[in-house]
């Protein structure tokens, strides 16, 4: 199918890639987290892109418009940037106190801390 | 007293029996006027449903339905009142015996031994008087589970590695054969009930026969098949009683109760005979039967000989009921009788030994006759009916098994009962000989004065010894008596076994 | 007016019960709130399944607007079922919490975790019974969220590194599940499940809704620890603090499973997901691999919990098994097992507090002997573990009978192997602990401790006796999940 029009399905696929694979290959607790947030964004990115409706406009109710984009992936959308931020927020949290009781954030240095014990 | 109400307290008097023991732990006299009790209760209770099961009748009741179509169910026939009776007649005698040597022997842990005791037979009542193969097997582990504490008892490191052993063997057995036979079984016939005639007859041929039977007999490991017999010489670290009564009766008569009933009530004698698939049985057993008489030949330990020797006798019912006739059926029931009294004879005798003079092995019994003549005369009964002469209770079963074998031309069967026979008066006989003709060996003084002290096994320093405690002998003579009994009024077992083959009295 | 309101009060009570614990503070008060919550959810638990049992599915709308456009909210035999697993065993977790969360958690935070229990509970018993996939992700967020909280609170700091990886994990997950549903909601325009069960036949060849299906199941799975996607169950499970496992163990894995049972019978119950190539056979090769390989692996663990951990890997298989079946008495077994399974673990692993409570440790090597000394935890135990293994009389067993049967009638000889073999491999993990535990002396020097306290010993007995109730009546149990069966394959007619 022509390319232009699927460019945004592109870009979530890449950035739902780039978040996964900073997910995974990143030792850095924060750096995680900060993948899982773009994983995220690319799903809310997939959300907004399928909402949009050819010629609609913005779904608000206004005099002599007809066509309206769809506004529940919206509602969605704003539902899921709640749950990611607190999840976000939980996350970074946690970092925190791992700091505190271990004294370093990189993951390849607690698994040692742990595999002295 | 209705039948029913009847059976249903045999269930729960013995295992109220282990409540009111535990309760009475502290006070060692009381615990056993209890114990004696609910045996006398029991064996009452049982020889009332006798009359009703003779005269043809199978009270049944199901107090619990478990799942939906299927319940706990109770229904005595002709073949569970058998080992009802026997289980229950047994316990009583064995009591009395245990007071004896748990006492005389200064055993530790007594209320635990008494309480669990109670269980195991509650267990075997209930897979005695099972009316579903559910019930069978809900009764057989729990069989399993109430006699592990007896059998490690002692708690020592070779008790831990036998309890490993038999819990091993027994519940993986159970679940990994067993289980899966009942599932197959409910999946065909939609019914787990036990039908005269056969549950499973018509609704299952060719090969897969062979295997559901073959996950039976294998998956019943308390019937001790090889390979899966290694639990019962495991077992022998246990105290005498639990050897005597658990795996000379409850525990092993359980198993080959459970395997005639799968023969007779599950498939049907008459539709397995006509499965090729079903003959491989015979051999095994056959197997099994040679080759634990030719282990127990060579063991010294005396009561490693003795559970080969139940290892062997076991089989003998198996090839009984392989054999698919119906006189080597009654051959078969008959012998779970005849085996229970003689065996627990031999072993009630060993124990004795044990406690009047220390002596496990064999090769110390000479002349040990003399000073124990009476449990020595007893151990000479129980072995005349292993080997099966009269005037014991192994020589009738032993006669319709060989009967039932000629009938069903069945001359390998034949062979191998006539050479155990041989075997069996191998291993048996020149032990009463050695312990009534020979001297006894008394250790030489300067082992006494030796470097270390300590006596080594094959030449014991004389100990003066009499008999055992009152209790132990009186209890040994009995059951060696019921043998002789047996022999001379077989009635009651016949007419049972008779009703179990389907033969008309 | 009330009793129409109750769908809708299961889950308001105690989401509205956790703020009241934060504003609360103080840590007996926060306890009880918790505990009246829970019991009133216990009893509008019991109130919906005896009225789906008489009457059939009950459909509450939200704020009345009609669905599809609404929130709908279904409950049918299954969801009541699992409502009532759930309540149920926090109605006996929390009052075992009040004493032992006392001894594992900071005094500062008690409040705190009560205030999150709360919302884990509210989170549990919205994906049950809610009709809406959307709904769904935002209940298992909440669920999911709090539970990361609860885990992080265990003494140990692993169990921060632990809850940071369950957090990773499970947000991959859910968001793999809500791109699913957004793939479907392309599609189909319906977020309700039981209008896309319509709607659903229409677009089922498309390759949307195949990809839809993958992220779905994918995204579940990492939420119910189906192996390969299990890594962080047994961190999580064992450093958590005891209540914590007692109550996520029984009732976190079961909820997932719930929920792709949602999706894969109810969502797609109109098209026959099973039948599509591969399917079914990646799904029985996975469950027959957490069967055998978690058995094996809980052998050599020398921690309780993780064995128990890896225990609960290995019966998730056995649930997995039971939906791939996708026969009437497969799926019963199923999810007979999810109330069994509950019962099981959650008395374990309450077991295994009274025992930390009493010991600090939970360490094979550190048990050595107790059972002389704490008789009725160490024989709660053993109870439960055969219960495990799958002896008669217990719940273990009438799961088992109905996952054999249900392969046998199948014709699936190596299911049946498989089930029974995780059987026996149990028989060695539990056997192992109950040696060390009864066979060996209490070694010279070891802390002198006593009998776990009457407030833990009561609720873990009363759930292992129901292990046991249950086990020997097992009718009313059965015909609840043979129903909640029926009611499931029932969409694909």
């Amino acid at each position: 199918m022509e390319f232009p029009g699927l460019i945004n399905y592109w870009i979530v696929v890449v950035l739902m890639m780039t978040g996964f694979y900073i997910v995974i290959a990143h030792n850095n607790l924060v750096k995680k987290i900060v993948g899982l947030n773009i994983f995220q964004v690319s799903m809310f990115t997939f959300y907004i892109t399928m909402a949009k409706v050819k010629g609609g406009t913005a779904p608000i109710l206004a005099e002599g418009i007809a066509q309206y984009s769809n506004p529940l992936p919206h509602v969605l959308i704003l539902t899921a940037i709640v749950v990611g931020v607190a999840t976000t927020a939980l996350g970074l949290a946690l970092v925190v106190r791992i700091r505190d009781a271990y004294g370093t954030v990189e993951d390849d240095e607690i698994e040692a801390q742990e595999n002295d014990r | 007293m209705t039948p029913e109400n009847a059976v249903l307290l045999c269930i729960v008097v013995p295992f109220a029996s282990a409540l009111l023991v535990v309760v009475a732990g502290a006070l060692p006299d009381l615990r056993e006027t209890m114990t004696l009790i609910s045996a006398g209760i029991l064996f009452y209770l049982v020889a009332g449903i006798y009359p009703v099961v003779a005269a043809g009748g199978n009270p049944t009741v199901t107090p619990i339905e478990m799942l939906p179509g299927l319940g706990v169910t109770f229904t005595v026939e002709p073949l569970g009142m058998l080992f009802a009776g026997i289980a229950s007649f047994l316990w009583f005698v064995t009591s009395i015996y245990s007071i004896g040597y748990m006492r005389g022997h200064h055993e530790q842990n007594q209320t635990r031994f008494y309480a669990y005791f109670a269980i195991a037979i509650g267990s075997a009542v209930g897979v005695a008087f099972s009316g579903n193969l559910l019930t069978l097997f809900i009764f057989y582990e729990t069989l399993t589970l109430s006699t592990f504490p007896l059998v490690a008892h002692h708690g020592s490191e070779e008790a831990k590695r036998a309890g490993r052993v038999y819990l091993g063997l027994l519940l993986g057995t159970s679940i990994a054969f067993l289980l899966f036979a009942i599932i197959w079984t409910w999946v065909i016939a939609e019914s787990l009930d036990f039908v005269a005639g056969g549950l499973l007859a018509g609704k299952i041929h060719g090969p897969m026969v062979g295997v559901l039977l073959a996950l039976y007999a294998f998956g019943i490991g308390k019937a001790a098949l090889m390979p899966f017999h290694r639990w019962l010489p495991a077992a022998m670290v246990a105290p005498t009683p639990v050897s005597a009564l658990l795996h000379a009766v409850a525990v092993v008569k359980a198993g080959v109760f459970a395997v005639v009933k799968v023969v007779v009530y599950v498939f049907g004698v008459d539709s397995l005979a006509r499965e090729a698939s079903a003959g491989w049985l015979l051999y095994v057993a056959a197997f099994t039967i040679v080759v634990a008489s030719v282990i127990a030949l060579r063991s010294d330990n005396l009561k490693q000989r003795l559970a080969y020797s139940t290892v062997s006798q076991l089989s003998y019912v198996v090839i009984a009921v392989a054999i698919l006739a119906p006189i080597s059926v009654i051959g078969a029931t008959l012998h779970i009788a005849a085996h229970a009294f003689a065996k627990i004879t031999l072993f009630f005798a060993a124990g004795s030994i044990l406690v009047a003079s220390h002596k496990t092995l064999v090769s110390e019994l000479d002349g040990i006759g003399r000073r124990m003549p009476w449990t020595m005369g007893a151990f000479f009964i129980g072995a005349l009916s292993m080997v099966g002469l009269p005037p014991t209770a192994g020589f009738v079963s032993k006669w319709y098994i060989l009967q039932g074998a000629f009938q069903a031309d069945q001359m390998a069967a034949v062979a191998v009962i006539v050479l155990s026979t041989l075997l069996n008066a191998g291993y048996f006989l020149p032990i009463v000989y050695a312990a009534f003709f020979r001297e006894e060996r008394r250790s030489k003084p300067a082992r006494k004065r030796s470097k270390t002290g300590v006596n080594d096994g094959a030449h014991p320093p004389l100990i003066e010894h009499g008999e055992a405690p009152p209790t132990v002998v009186a209890s040994v003579v009995l059951t060696a008596a019921a043998t002789v009994v047996f022999f001379l009024y077989p009635d009651i077992a016949l007419g049972l076994a008779r009703q179990v083959a389907g033969v008309s009295p | 007016m009330t009793a129409a309101q109750i769908p809708a009060l299961q889950v308001v009570v105690a989401l509205l019960a956790a703020p009241v614990c934060l504003i609360l503070r103080r840590p007996r008060v926060a306890w009880l709130i918790a505990l009246v919550a829970t019991w009133a959810s216990l009893v509008m638990a019991l109130i919906l399944l005896f009225s789906v049992l008489k009457v059939g599915p009950i459909s509450y709308l939200l704020g009345d607007w009609e669905a599809p456009w609404g929130i709908e909210y279904r409950i049918d035999m299954v969801s009541a079922f699992l409502l009532v697993i759930v309540t149920t065993i926090g109605s006996l977790v929390i009052p075992y919490a009040q004493a032992s969360v006392e001894a594992e958690v900071p005094a500062a935070r008690v409040y705190l975790f009560y205030c999150m229990y709360l919302l884990n509970l509210a989170g549990l018993l919205g994906i049950v019974i809610t009709g809406d996939v959307f709904n769904l992700f935002v209940f298992l967020e909440i669920s999911s969220l709090s539970s990361y909280v609860l885990i992080s609170l265990g003494k140990d700091r692993r169990a921060l590194i632990a809850a940071y990886r369950y957090l990773v994990m499970g947000t991959i997950g859910a968001t793999f599940y809500v791109i699913g549903v957004g793939l479907t909601y392309m599609m189909t325009g319906s977020l309700n499940m039981v209008d896309l069960a319509t709607l659903m036949p229409a677009v089922i060849d498309t390759r949307t809704i195949h990809v839809a299906l993958a992220f779905l199941t994918v995204g579940l799975s990492l939420k119910l620890a189906l192996f390969p996607l299990h890594v962080w169950l047994p961190n999580a499970y064992t450093y958590a603090p005891s209540a914590v496992s007692a109550f996520i163990a029984a009732t976190g894995t079961k909820v997932a499973v719930y929920a792709l049972l949602r999706i894969v019978f109810t969502v797609f119950g109109e098209v026959d997901v099973l039948s599509f190539p591969g399917v079914q056979e990646v799904l029985l090769t996975l469950a027959a691999a957490a069967m055998i390989g978690a058995s094996a692996t809980a052998i050599y663990q020398e921690n309780v919990k993780r064995v128990l951990a890896y225990s609960s890997l290995a019966q998730i298989g056995y649930m997995v098994v039971g939906i791939g079946m996708e026969s009437a008495t497969g799926l019963a077994g199923s999810i007979v097992h999810l109330f069994n399974h509950a019962l099981m673990k959650g008395g374990l692993f309450m077991v295994l507090g009274c025992v930390f409570l009493r010991l600090g440790s939970v360490e094979i090597a550190d048990m050595h002997g107790l059972a002389k000394r704490m008789p009725l935890t160490m024989a709660a135990f053993v109870a439960g573990g055969l219960s495990l293994i799958g002896v008669p009389l217990s719940v273990g067993f009438i799961s088992k009978w109905y996952l054999v049967q249900g392969a046998l009638e199948k014709g699936w000889w190596a299911a049946v192997a498989v089930i029974l073999a995780s059987s026996i491999l149990a028989i060695v993990y539990i056997w192992r602990i109950v040696e060390v535990a009864y066979f060996r002396p209490r070694p010279e020097g070891a802390p002198a401790v006593s009998e776990a306290p009457a407030s833990l010993l009561v609720p873990t007995w009363m759930m292992i006796g129901a292990c046991y109730y249950f086990g020997i009546d097992a009718t009313r149990t059965l015909d609840v999940a043979v129903g909640a069966a029926e009611t499931l394959l029932g969409g694909l007619r």
